[in-house]
């Protein structure tokens, strides 16, 4: 594995998750530019290896690097340089489409939330939804605004649990061609998902290359 | 700082817009005071040497009933997690939130006491006292109760758990502040035991973030 310096890369990872090790042996490069399509069959890793990129979860094995930074001796070193979306939407019922990205806006530290807010949800094709507040959106319409979040405010890389899940045909044309344009500008992404999504030269990884021998867990029989 | 403010207003909103969480702590704090003359009898004078403890309970009982949900909202719905991905360190987003927290249910109890030690015939000269021991005594209910809190997320009827890991907790601050109360009510310097609350506060400030955002980090993964 060549160290580039503006790559993100993992390193013989291993995951474990109770008892249970989820995979060994992994090992992935994202560049500038780059994407990295999971797949495998449920409970094959995807969303732990994501957690993992994310730094919401420790390898029990192996390590990453983060533009030459190992993740191991500065585990900081990806703050703010990552959006993660998750299975949760993280939708506050009481306040306003708006209101819920303004935050992740300002938190990201975007100096205008307020327009950027409202351009994301433009951007995915949901600007009628503005001034509504959480509770009255479907889990489509949640789900966009989730995605919104990391138009909101600009990271590098971009960690996608299932974002087609709730998402219509136009949404996720919406989304490929905004991962695209982040593409274009230098960003990275990796993503996981069970339905058709056109990453045009995404490298894949089948997380079900890389759960380990069904002996080594005999004892859950 | 400024990401520190963004929290604090967020969460303030938050409260303001759902309204109930605020008034339920009062409330109970008001009706949990107003029991005891039932329960001990309308005996003016015994009701005047036990107010001061009355009151310090029933702060102790409302703060820990409202703080239960600290973490809850935002480890449910994802937003947690996206919180610790942040610029903004886990512990100052914890601090963020234990301050939101009190200034919403912690301060109306201060505005509440007084009312309630005319109500339980304590004499004037210990109101000086009890407001200022609640003012320094409240916020550090808050701030180990956040710990109890971070604990216990995720855990089943984690609220009955977290009173048992908290209210032991929380004996010293209602010893100091019952005490001072006491002792401007026999002509006393409360001094003493205002200064020692002091030192508790001081001590909990830097430290109970510390510890409540290690737990949060461990319930994350």
């Amino acid at each position: 594995m060549d160290a580039d310096a503006d790559a993100f890369t993992g390193t013989d990872l291993a995951c474990l998750r109770g008892s249970r090790m989820v995979f060994v042996g992994l090992d992935f490069a994202l560049r500038p530019g780059g994407a990295l399509l999971l797949l495998g069959p449920n409970g094959s890793g995807k969303s732990s290896l994501l957690r993992l990129m994310a730094g919401l979860l420790r390898p029990f094995r192996g390590d990453m690097t983060w533009r030459g930074v190992s993740l191991k001796a500065e585990p900081d070193a990806l703050r703010g340089h990552v959006h993660y979306v998750g299975h949760a939407d993280a939708v506050k019922p009481v306040l306003t489409a708006t209101e819920n990205l303004r935050f992740w806006a300002a938190m990201d530290g975007n100096a205008d939330p307020e327009a950027a807010a409202r351009q994301a949800l433009a951007d995915l094709g949901v600007p009628h939804i503005a001034d509504t507040p959480g509770r009255f959106l479907s889990a489509g319409q949640k789900r966009r605004l989730n995605l919104a979040r990391v138009l909101a405010a600009p990271a590098p890389l971009w960690l996608l649990d299932e974002p087609t899940v709730a998402l219509d045909k136009a949404g996720v044309k919406l989304l490929e061609g905004v991962i695209d344009a982040h593409r274009k500008a230098g960003g990275m992404v990796a993503l996981s998902t069970h339905a058709d999504i056109a990453l045009p030269g995404a490298t894949e990884l089948h997380l079900d290359d890389f759960t380990p021998a069904a002996d080594e867990d005999e004892d859950d029989a | 700082m400024n990401r520190f403010m963004v929290m604090v207003g967020r969460d303030l909103r938050l409260a303001l817009r759902q309204g109930s969480d605020a008034a339920v702590a009062v409330m109970f704090f008001v009706l949990c005071v107003v029991l005891f003359p039932f329960g001990v009898g309308p005996e003016p004078n015994i009701l005047a040497r036990i107010a001061a403890g009355v009151i310090w309970v029933g702060a102790l009982l409302a703060s820990l009933l409202s703080l239960e949900r600290l973490f809850l909202a935002d480890y449910e719905d994802g937003s947690l997690e996206l919180l610790s991905l942040t610029r903004l360190p886990l512990e100052a987003a914890v601090l963020a939130k234990t301050l939101a927290h009190w200034l919403v249910t912690g301060a109306p109890l201060i505005a509440a006491a007084p009312l309630l030690a005319v109500l339980l015939n304590m004499d004037s000269a210990g109101f000086g006292a009890l407001i200022l021991a609640l003012a320094i005594g409240t916020p550090l209910l808050s701030l180990i109760g956040a710990i109890g809190a971070a604990l216990t997320l995720g855990a089943r009827r984690g609220g009955v758990l977290m009173s048992l890991l908290i209210l032991p907790l929380y004996v010293p601050a209602l010893i100091f502040g019952a005490g001072a109360v006491d002792a401007a009510l026999h002509g006393l310097s409360p001094r003493p035991h205002l200064l020692l609350l002091a030192g508790m506060l001081a001590a909990a400030l830097p430290l109970a973030p510390l510890a409540s955002a290690a737990a949060l980090k461990q319930s994350m993964s």
